[in-house]
């Protein structure tokens, strides 16, 4: 372990490591604006100069490493002087249009400038200007305020693995941009919006909108995948104005997916902010009491089998909660919180987590894809595969339509007979996972929601145990799921009880009459046509489907609106919290649920939210382990039947628009059309 | 011009592919780098394109070397703005380059330039209105004690001034090829009018030879 003097200060570090991460390591912080620790070195800014004796001139301590004995100094007027000179150059063709930038005061060029910048300038001279470029919806592009830190070309080129962008043209002439005018096809394009160090990459919706200190920031979870993403919403009176990733290693590191960060308009639009009661075919405003009413009336006087409930993907625990407890209350054993009709049963646990925990993709030698496409799925967790390949001797193969997975991966085939191939031995690839250290199989939640799901399931399992990709210390065997509800659904028993229907079951009863009335908590994603006759209520935050068909609407609250507990797809125990209120009479799931519960006279045994949470943890103690993976025991799966020939499909054919959330989002309509397999062409030119 | 990525040209060919016997010079030329480092060919085969494609380098040229090298478009784009001796646009079939480097600067490229500005109408990285002639301006073309240069697609015409510019101009507008070199009395870098060490040098034996 190389040993340097920083300041005056020794420092121990591993070797390996450069001057810039020894001193952060010392708690000295040294400016710069190129450097960031998840991406490659570029050394280009200058900005991260420091003295370091013997040598002959200032180093840039991003890119040089430490060595036993160096003696550096990070804030001697020499190292001081340089960086004055390196901002004086920076600011040159900078526009210092602050005041109308949307990265005003959260923007490092700023801060910096204070620090080592001139209070005027000695540049007589004309600026220089670039052409506007146009990256699409999302993201807007001022490249006059560019100062080609190239920290989104290489973002773009290692990350999201698109090489897009570029830096073309040389020395004064050089422009950061994609040269042929084309948006950022990634689906994680907003992160270059948190890495750009000025204003030069913002956030095109959030454009003009809000400034950084008028902001309340709130930490949550995002939940329109399973990733469970760590997230801050800034809050700016009683509307999420952005939602920014947070740092979290095992999960995120500090990503967020398009959708979880630009869909946040969705959340301002289409709301149900009121309950409504279907009258005379037509949906009227109703007063909270009269629709309890409602839906009592009719829950009241069936008997249990007449009734069941469908939880969504966006439901909190508490609420689903609430909902079991209230259907069992009434004799009810129609659950199921697998509204896509994944066939995965509720044990054991390891059947439907992503076993290896996402961090330990970093582990993993080999891949192997099950009716998967991560990249639309859940794009973060694609991101760490990617990473995963960068570092070298990575193999990935898929069962499944190809698609481009920003790293190769090779197809093996199109349906389950691969799958059964390999998990029989006979597949040439079976010797490549058996031979890996720690093989890892990714099961899509769209191959087990097949109607041969379950067969699915065990016939990966087979293979899981055949090629030794379960052991001891390894578990190897996932699910990806897509949904942020389902594995807490699934981990409070959310499913068919005892000679209950699940979702098939539900909606060929309503189709029949067997089933009268049927709840449905944030449920959209499903045939809503199948519901035949049955008395509909919807409780959920948005106008989408489910409202659309429902006879009683009660209005409940986004994920931004209330303190929840959601269940990441490795089984990760994270909160989301409530940052704003919902909007107009809309409540908190669990209270609608709780209210209906004293109306229907069978009250819930919880009056406020910690009660609730305890009596959750009374039940299911995995809930106490908040942001940890409890590792899943590998038990026997349930018995299955036999798989059918047909091939795997993926479940997602419009990224942008998955929830009632992205489907209400403008912006998210506007990447629709933007990123369609064949987009109107805007210029002459293609691409 | 090169170096300018502001702008892509606007009136781009749909298609671009080598000719057989450029494939054949290609796969030699990616043949020469290591496997898994064809990328290194990327400056080689865009001299190619410009080779064959009337001097400049189009678009689809560069992505279908990027194509052809793995690599992906941008990174061809990258490179073939960066250096200048690609030309991203159509140029004349009398490609003028102008040296106006310290030396030749000296030596009056200036007149030079004017010469060309003057008698043919348009101005640095400019096209005349026939097509013909293409003015650009270039760092050192390597003939120093020649200065000033002009160089005329892979000729360098040396030693020039206002009046001689203007001669080799119009010589090419008849469509004459003036021989290359020195446009004065002198013997490629030799001194002016002659050697003025070793006069007395003779190989066939007779003299003072040293």
């Amino acid at each position: 372990m190389p040993k340097l003097t920083i300041n005056g200060t020794e420092v121990e570090v591993p070797p390996g490591f450069t001057i810039l991460q020894a001193c952060n390591q010392a708690g000295i912080e040294v400016p710069h604006f190129c450097f960031h620790q998840r991406l490659a070195i570029a050394g280009n800014c200058r900005m991260c100069l420091v003295e370091q004796e013997k040598a002959p001139k200032p180093v840039a301590s991003c890119a040089m490493p430490v060595a036993d004995g160096m003696v550096v100094h990070t804030n001697s007027p020499l190292a001081q002087k340089a960086r004055k000179g390196v901002m004086e150059f920076l600011l040159i063709n900078h526009p210092l249009d602050c005041p109308i930038c949307d990265q005003g005061g959260e923007c490092d060029l700023q801060d910096e400038a204070m620090a080592y910048g001139k209070d005027r300038g000695r540049y007589q001279e004309a600026k220089r200007a670039v052409r506007e470029k146009d990256f699409g919806p999302l993201v807007k592009a001022t490249m006059t305020r560019c100062i080609h830190c190239t920290r989104c070309i290489r973002f773009a080129s290692d990350v999201a693995g698109v090489p897009d962008l570029g830096g073309t043209g040389r020395g004064e002439n050089m422009e950061v941009g994609t040269y042929v005018e084309k948006a950022l096809t990634s689906e994680l394009s907003g992160n270059m919006i948190d890495l750009c160090p000025v204003g030069a990459l913002t956030s095109k919706p959030y454009a003009f909108e809000a400034r950084a200190w008028e902001l309340r920031k709130t930490e949550s979870v995002d939940v329109l995948d399973a990733l469970g993403t760590n997230i801050r919403l800034d809050v700016r009176g009683q509307a999420v104005m952005r939602i920014l990733p947070r740092v979290n290693e095992d999960v995120n590191e500090e990503w967020l997916s398009d959708k979880g960060r630009f869909a946040v308009d969705g959340l301002l639009k289409r709301r149900l902010d009121r309950p409504y009661i279907r009258r005379n075919g037509k949906l009227v405003e109703a007063s909270w009491p009269e629709a309890l009413t409602a839906v009592a009336d009719r829950f009241g006087k069936l008997s249990g089998d007449k009734i069941a409930a469908i939880a969504g993907d966006l439901c909190d625990v508490e609420s689903m909660l609430a909902l079991k407890e209230l259907m069992v209350s009434l004799g009810s054993a129609n659950l199921d919180c697998r509204q896509d009709g994944a066939k995965t049963p509720a044990a054991p646990r390891a059947g439907y987590l992503f076993n290896s925990t996402i961090a330990g993709i970093d582990k993993a030698d080999v891949v192997l894809l099950i009716g998967s496409n991560p990249r639309q799925e859940a794009p973060v967790l694609n991101a760490r595969l990617r990473k995963r390949y960068l570092k070298g001797g990575f193999r990935a193969a898929q069962i499944g339509p190809a698609f481009d997975a920003t790293f190769p991966i090779t197809v093996l085939g199109a349906g389950p007979d691969v799958l059964q191939a390999l998990a029989d031995g006979a597949h040439p690839w079976f010797e490549t996972l058996k031979g890996a250290q720690n093989p890892m199989i990714i099961l899509g939640s769209g191959a087990v929601a097949r109607a041969d799901g379950l067969a699915i399931l065990e016939l990966a399992r087979r293979l899981a145990d055949a090629a030794g990709v379960v052991r001891d210390d390894w578990n190897g065997f996932n699910v990806l799921q897509r949904a942020a509800s389902r594995v807490g659904g699934l981990d409070i028993g959310f499913v068919p009880g005892a000679g209950g229907r699940d979702l098939e079951g539900i909606l060929d009863g309503s189709s029949t009459g067997a089933i009268e009335a049927v709840y449905l908590l944030g449920a959209d994603e499903f045939d809503t046509s199948r519901l035949g006759s049955a008395f509909v209520v919807y409780q959920g935050h948005h106008g989408d489907k489910g409202a659309a068909r429902a006879d009683v609407v009660l209005p409940g609250a986004a994920y931004t609106e209330k303190n929840g507990t959601y269940v990441n797809t490795e089984g990760r125990v994270q909160l989301g919290r409530l940052a704003v209120y919902p909007p107009g009479e809309a409540k908190e799931d669990w209270r609608v649920l709780r209210a209906l519960s004293e109306q229907l006279g069978r009250a819930l045994a919880y009056d406020s939210l910690p009660q609730l949470r305890q009596h959750m943890l009374s039940q299911f103690p995995l809930f106490a382990q908040v942001d940890h993976v409890v590792p899943a025991p590998w038990l026997p799966f349930a018995a299955a039947g036999t798989v059918s020939a047909a091939g795997f499909s993926y479940p997602i054919d419009t990224y942008y628009m998955t929830d009632p959330i992205s489907r209400a989002s403008p912006t998210m309509a506007e990447c629709v059309v933007s990123f369609a397999p064949n987009p109107q062409s805007k210029t002459g030119t293609h691409g | 011009m090169s170096g300018d990525s502001g702008g892509i040209h606007v009136d781009q060919p749909e298609s671009f592919e080598f000719t057989p016997e450029n494939l054949v010079r290609a796969k030699a030329l990616i043949a020469k780098y290591p496997e898994g480092r064809q990328a290194s060919a990327v400056l080689p085969l865009l001299y190619l394109v410009q080779e064959q494609h009337d001097n400049w380098v189009p678009r689809v040229a560069m992505d279908y070397v990027g194509a052809m090298l793995d690599m992906a478009p941008i990174r061809v784009y990258e490179v073939a703005t960066f250096y200048t001796m690609f030309n991203l646009k159509p140029v004349g079939p009398y490609f003028l380059q102008v040296c106006t480097t310290t030396p030749c600067w000296l030596r009056g490229s200036d007149a030079v330039l004017d010469a060309c500005r003057s008698k043919l109408g348009i101005d640095i990285d400019e096209r005349t209105a026939d097509g013909k002639f293409t003015i650009v301006e270039v760092e050192c073309l390597g003939g120093c004690v020649n200065a000033p240069i002009l160089r005329v697609n892979d000729d360098n015409y040396e030693d020039l001034d206002g009046p001689r510019t203007l001669a080799l101009l119009e010589a090419l507008e008849r469509g004459e090829k003036p021989p290359r070199g020195p446009t004065i009395d002198r013997q490629n870098s030799a001194p002016v009018g002659g050697p003025t060490t070793l006069t007395t040098l003779r190989f066939d034996g007779g003299g003072d030879a040293a």
